[in-house]
């Protein structure tokens, strides 16, 4: 009844080629960015949005990183956690390097640096795929992660291996890293940055190379001989998904626990990535939102129904509780709908239109 | 529509209790507990935040708490995973949190910049980031009784008195196994300047979290390197793993010191007979003999209010638990005797650490005689002139077997200044200036009084 497209007609390539055809939805998007960018900051405690919004989305850019390889281009990677660890500690050398650098420019290098890597570590996936690949790049995470634990370098000879951000602007004196910053500079900030890569990444497989990805997904030998050039464009996911995953890995480090070591890009990071991706559907730029909320959103509200209902529960119960719901959901999940929390809302969609009637 | 009605109920139901929980905390001094009773390190996670509530409960129940004012609680299971610290902490901070104790160096090291932004103090007794034992570079951190690298000099004193003498450690081979964390990182420094001073050999064996996996590396220890001594700076399921491997490869356990995270009795039983012999630093005593620890038997225990086991009162973490906060408790009092006895904020308790002096007449009369050494906190030395000494495990218990150790803080301190001064100026911050006091003191002060 509200939610439907008739008499909204599409009178030019442009109108019909756009991200939102559908005029209720964007309103909604409006809305939903009106929301995020100014009632959750009016109303949002320091909690919500340091501890909760933030790590949200840092998580929704490296998922939206690895879907780029895994759900558009079909190539396995458990390496995740390796190409955020580049990031976040690129960013740091870059910034102790040259604090006057705008901490922008800090974070967009940070990110060339792990396409860089990216790309190194993708050349095997020009000979192997599947389960192989998914090997091939375990390799890089651990390679990764064990290199900057190994090299003191990488932490400017910090005794115990760890990096903290160092305060830096974004303009003027409004300092968005390290933990000066506000929460809601900081939140905004990693807003900001969240909302433009992932219109980058949305319009970028809407394009000619999201289009040749998804023809390598479905099946390389017929990609190639229609002409997609395998070695251009598997190593382009690879550098695409890398400098997502390295920025995000950036905003980790700077942005949200302002200090880090690399143990903490691990390969459960990667593994937290990839079910956020599954959970969230492959190959869907919304889904790395949802998959995003579902894995970091979900266990810290039920770590906190104790203390809203006001229940003195054992902290140890809570979080073997925590562990069991979340199981018990991700399995309901996946075998109600194996294509993820994207299919369904796009289900829910399709039903709204017909609604209130059945069919 | 009867499950709406149910939701319906149960969220009203919800907002009550929600608000009557909400009015409880006002009059009270808020305590936030990061705990782990979850995940590979709760065996070791689970005694220390037992001693904390049990000690907190005692305070409570014998003296109404601190000069009449309350304490509350409140817990977060952190699981030791550094971005679960951070989500607790930030759920747990209040103006009136009197510190935070995150136990957990990674986590610390999260911590360090947030809590000083919000003016918590962050005590980290016995680990945490070393060179924030420098006041005026770190106000809010306080990390008394001993730091790791003060636990890593005392390793080598005692190895050196074993062997006849510092001289005596030319040539030998020293290996260091730790957890390839911030935490297992932290004595590296220390121990190479110690190894370039004394000549003799250190080998680096990096263990990766948890520590369940550790056949390779004492292979090369045991029939490899073989090495006079080896000193472990390990954590919850790693202790024990790594005990159990030394044994497998024959590797003597009178050659074998832990560090005080290292040496309790989760870390000792799983492994059987093959632990006899194991040693480790610590830095609190061990037993029920002590009057603050019958005080939590009478008044926790004995009230049927205890918070874990009876049989747990009085081992090496639950007492160090209490030791903590014994401490904790103590700072908050001085802070009361400078802003009056009243609830008061993290701002204020910190001036009460500052004013920490827990004297050998302060220990007894807290219940704690021969329990510890002196502790004195002053602005510009926030370790407080600690000491540590080494127990020996005989299959039953623990048993203290030297002397108390006082690190060579002459050595040290100026190492905390340096690794201090350089964070300050990669953060552009401005050392606070520290009236009067020149560093080190407590070394001069802590002398006298040590064994």
């Amino acid at each position: 009844m509200i939610y439907r497209d008739a008499g909204q007609f599409k009178t030019s390539y442009a109108s019909d080629q756009a991200i939102l055809p559908i005029s209720q939805d964007r309103w909604f998007m409006l809305g939903l960015l009106f929301l995020a960018f100014v009632v959750i900051p009016l109303i949002g405690s320091d909690y919500w949005l340091s501890t909760i919004l933030v790590p949200f989305l840092v998580f929704s850019l490296a998922a939206i990183g690895l879907n780029i390889l895994t759900g558009y281009a079909g190539l396995v990677s458990l390496g995740t956690g390796g190409f955020m660890a580049c990031g976040a500690f690129a960013a740091y050398k870059i910034t102790t390097a040259f604090p006057e650098l705008n901490i922008v420019l800090v974070f967009l290098s940070s990110g060339v640096i792990a396409a860089g890597v990216g790309i190194l570590f993708g050349l095997p996936s020009l000979r192997i795929k599947g389960f192989y690949l998914a090997v091939a790049t375990l390799a890089a995470q651990f390679f990764l992660v064990w290199m900057f634990n190994k090299f003191p370098w990488f932490t400017n000879y910090s005794p115990s291996g760890v990096i903290s951000a160092p305060p830096r602007a974004i303009w003027g004196d409004v300092i968005v890293t390290g933990a000066t910053a506000t929460p809601h500079a900081r939140y905004l900030f990693a807003l900001g940055m969240v909302v433009i890569l992932a219109l980058m990444a949305k319009n970028m497989v809407r394009a000619n190379i999201g289009r040749e990805w998804m023809a390598v997904r479905d099946m390389d030998i017929a990609a190639e001989i229609i002409g997609i050039p395998m070695l251009r464009t598997k190593l382009l996911a690879f550098a695409v998904s890398s400098f997502y995953c390295g920025v995000a890995g950036a905003a980790w480090a700077f942005i949200y626990t302002g200090s880090v070591e690399a143990l903490a890009f691990d390969i459960n990071r990667s593994f937290q990535v990839l079910f956020m991706v599954i959970i969230g559907g492959l190959g869907s730029i919304l889904g790395c939102f949802l998959g995003a909320a579902f894995i970091v959103l979900l266990p810290i509200f039920i770590s906190n129904v104790p203390g809203i209902l006001g229940v003195n529960v054992a902290v140890d119960l809570v979080s073997h509780v925590e562990f069991m719901i979340l199981g018990i959901l991700i399995l309901f999940f996946l075998i109600v709908e194996p294509h993820g929390l994207a299919r369904l809302w796009q289900i829910a969609k399709e039903k709204l239109r017909l609604w209130p009637f059945p069919h | 529509m009867p499950i709406t009605r149910l939701l319906c109920a149960a969220l009203a139901a919800a907002s009550l209790l929600g608000l009557g929980g909400a009015a409880v905390a006002q009059e009270d001094q808020f305590v936030p507990l990061l705990v782990y009773r979850t995940g590979p390190y709760a065996p070791n996670g689970i005694p220390t935040a037992n001693g904390w509530v049990d000690y907190l409960k005692m305070i409570n129940a014998r003296d109404g708490g601190i000069n009449g004012v309350p304490l509350s609680w409140e817990e977060c299971d952190t699981a030791y995973n550094n971005d679960r610290g951070v989500e607790c902490y930030e759920r747990l901070k209040r103006p009136t949190a009197a510190a935070m104790m995150p136990l957990s160096t990674g986590i610390t090291y999260a911590l360090i910049d947030r809590a000083s932004a919000d003016k918590i103090p962050l005590f980290t007794s016995g680990y945490g980031r070393t060179s924030a034992s420098y006041g005026p570079v770190f106000p809010y951190v306080f990390t008394a009784p001993i730091t790791y690298w003060g636990g890593a000099d005392v390793v080598i004193n005692y190895i050196a008195d074993q062997e006849g003498g510092y001289d005596q450690l030319a040539g030998k081979k020293i290996v260091l196994v730790y957890h390839d964390s911030a935490y297992g990182k932290e004595p590296i420094g220390t121990l190479e300047k110690l190894a370039a001073e004394h000549g003799f050999e250190l080998e680096l064996i990096p263990v990766p979290h948890p520590g369940l996996e550790q056949k390779a590396a004492w292979l090369r220890i045991g029939r490899q390197i073989r090495p006079d001594w080896t000193v472990m700076w390990g954590w919850g399921v790693m202790n024990s793993t790594a005990v159990k491997e030394a044994a497998a490869v024959g590797y003597p356990m009178e050659r074998f010191i832990g560090n005080w995270w290292a040496g309790a009795e989760p870390d000792v039983v799983p492994a059987g007979d093959a632990a006899v012999g194991y040693k480790a630093l610590n830095f609190n005593g061990v037993g029920t003999e002590f009057q603050a620890i019958q005080d939590i038997l009478t008044h926790v225990h004995d009230a049927g209010n205890g918070t874990g086991a009876r049989e747990e009162v009085g081992s090496v973490l639950y007492n160090r638990g209490v030791f903590m906060m014994a401490m904790l408790v103590e700072a908050i009092r001085q802070a009361q005797a400078i802003h009056g006895e009243q609830v008061l904020t993290g701002e204020q308790i910190r001036d009460g650490w500052e004013a920490l002096n827990l004297t050998e007449e302060r220990l007894a009369a807290l219940g704690l005689a021969n329990f510890t050494k002196p502790v004195q906190i002053t602005c510009v030395d926030h370790e407080g002139g600690g000491q540590a000494f080494i127990q020996q495990w005989d299959g039953e218990q623990w048993q203290q077997i030297s002397d108390w150790y006082l690190p060579n803080r002459e050595m040290l301190f100026p190492m905390y200044r340096e690794d201090a001064l350089a964070y300050a100026e990669e953060k552009g911050t401005e050392p606070r200036e520290c009236e009067g006091v020149a560093a080190p003191t407590s070394t001069a002060q802590a002398a006298p009084a040590g064994g």
